[in-house]
């Protein structure tokens, strides 16, 4: 089993309050049927859509960053899969997908 | 939540608070995505939606103008933070719970504005959801409830139930509001489920909380209360696993719920004192006739038909005076009983009502005359609000051939006619009304 990184881009889940639940619910259902299967790692967290974003031998610091609201990473979680086919088959159940936003996958990379 | 917020931000920041409130709980249900829902999610939501309270404050300290009883304490960083824990404390936001319920309840506004802005700065419902409640469009509850928070906040400060004049007319219209939040679930005359049990539990959790503040836990609060306890014990048998409406002769005293009727007795003997009869002291005490008998058929009508006449000189209503002649149909005869019918002294006003037809046809029936009966069950069944009403009186049309009679069935004041012995006091003071 190798680890790999989900970050989750874009998708937004809707700011009335029965659009977020609905989300949540699916999200839950997704993320736990993972987890009984013994692919997750760590669940992870969501992220704030602000940030800092320090640049340079100046080490600018600047707001952002400002990427476009489908490219914007909104949270993450750290899976186990047998390989990358398999961790990018096991994010096809991701409800992000369903609202146009993408699951980004990435090895983690080993020793 | 809102009506803390509303308490810190001032009553004419409510959208402010609601916005507030929907923030913290979209937030809380993202992180619930990847972190599952915690053991206590009310409380989660109660800090988040103070921490977003903070930030709201430190990012518009200066454009915003806040509830001027606690504008110093918010203006100053020194201040802010406890002034805001303060405000949260579980006292405290019942004391605001109270205080928006008594600023809802706004005489200038009419009683469906009231009970609409109760139902969703107090109980979280959407638009959506009031307008499925009243049987109105989305826009025309949208409109209502948009004209309601203008008059709210046009008020500036949330009412202040220590200090007020005219504490007494606006507990009569709270009371008011829950009652008719009340019917409006029990009657369910705007909906195809014919019970929306939601409403009532709304209603009665909203009369607790006045029961638990000293000033508004007055008799009339306790009648009120326990007339609501009395009502929702039956709720789950008034209709049946398909959907029909169960005349109360007929239903299962056994599912009765006990628990919520002992509530209801002792409250109903909590209210008690003092010198003031309510309207909802008699309905309350009508209504524990019906669940004390132990079946449909030991009645004690007279008892009945003196407390629904002491309910019309409180309150005269053509509801009742029906009532009333069923429980006189009960004691001197169907023809008494359609003799009293037909003399309702304002009978334009049930005209909508199909429990009106609906007792006659069944009185007549009594009498023996199956094909009047018949002509009063179709005009009944031409004024069924939902599914459940309308299927009930079809099967009493169908009825009329057999000539199988039927207990009445009326609705929610009305709804009780077992009466096998009253509180001695609330009698006696029934009788003097």
């Amino acid at each position: 089993m190798s680890e790999y990184l989900y970050l989750y881009r874009g998708g937004e889940s809707g700011r009335t309050p029965e659009a977020a639940e609905k989300q949540m619910q699916l999200w839950m259902a997704w993320l736990s049927d993972l987890g009984q299967k013994g692919h997750i790692k760590d669940p992870g967290q969501p992220l704030e859509h602000t940030g800092k974003v320090v640049t340079g031998q100046a080490k600018t610091v600047t707001d952002g960053p400002y990427a476009e609201a489908k490219d914007l990473v909104g949270g993450y979680t750290i899976v186990e899969a047998k390989d990358i086919h398999q961790a990018a088959e096991l994010s096809g159940g991701c409800p992000i997908l369903a609202l146009g936003g993408a699951v980004e996958i990435r090895p983690v990379m080993k020793m | 939540m809102v009506a803390t917020l509303t308490r810190i931000f001032g009553v004419h920041n409510l959208a402010l608070a609601e916005d507030v409130v929907q923030d913290a709980f979209c937030r809380a249900l993202e992180v619930w995505k990847f972190r599952g829902v915690p053991d206590n999610p009310s409380g989660w939501l109660m800090t988040a939606a103070k921490n977003r309270a903070l930030d709201v404050m430190r990012r518009q300290r200066i454009a915003l103008r806040y509830a001027p009883e606690l504008g110093r304490l918010l203006d100053s960083e020194w201040t802010l933070s406890s002034a805001l824990e303060a405000a949260f404390e579980p006292h405290a936001i019942k004391d605001d719970q109270l205080r928006m319920m008594f600023s809802c309840c706004n005489p200038a506004l009419p009683a469906n504005a009231q009970i609409a802005l109760v139902l969703q700065v107090q109980c979280g419902f959407s638009a959506r959801e009031i307008a499925a409640a009243f049987l109105i469009g989305l826009a025309a509850a949208e409109k209502r409830l948009a004209r309601a928070k203008k008059v709210l906040a046009a008020s500036e400060r949330l009412f202040e139930i220590a200090d007020a004049g005219d504490f007494a007319v606006r507990l009569d219209a709270v009371h008011r509001a829950l009652y008719l939040l009340f019917s409006e679930g029990y009657h369910g005359a705007s909906s195809e489920t014919a019970v929306r049990a939601e409403l009532c539990r709304e209603a009665i959790r909203l009369c607790a909380l006045l029961l638990e503040q000293p000033l508004a836990a007055t008799p009339a609060t306790r009648a009120l209360y326990a007339l609501l306890c009395f009502n929702a014990a039956r709720l789950t048998t008034r209709i049946d696993a398909s959907g029909n409406l169960v005349p109360w002769g007929a239903q299962d005293r056994s599912r009765w719920d006990r628990r919520l009727i002992l509530e209801g007795e002792r409250e109903l003997e909590a209210a008690a004192t003092g010198h003031e009869v309510s309207e909802y002291h008699l309905e309350a005490a009508i209504a524990a006739m019906h669940t004390r008998a132990s079946s449909a058929g030991e009645t004690d009508w007279a008892s009945i038909v003196a407390l629904y006449g002491a309910l019309l000189r409180l309150r005269p209503s053509p509801v009742v005076e029906l009532n009333r002649a069923i429980a006189v149909a009960q004691i001197e005869g169907p023809e008494r009983g359609l003799e009293a019918l037909r003399a309702i002294g304002d009978p334009e006003k049930l005209a909508a009502y199909p429990f009106y037809p609906a007792a006659l046809g069944e009185l007549e029936l009594r009498c023996g005359r199956p094909a009047n009966a018949r002509e009063h069950f179709r005009a009944a069944v031409a004024l069924a609000r939902n599914s459940s009403e309308r299927r009930f009186l079809e099967r009493r049309v169908a009825a009329c051939a057999a000539g199988t009679i039927v207990a009445l069935n009326e609705g929610f004041v009305e709804d009780a006619h077992v009466m096998q012995k009253m509180t001695p006091e609330i009698r006696r003071r029934a009788t003097q009304v």
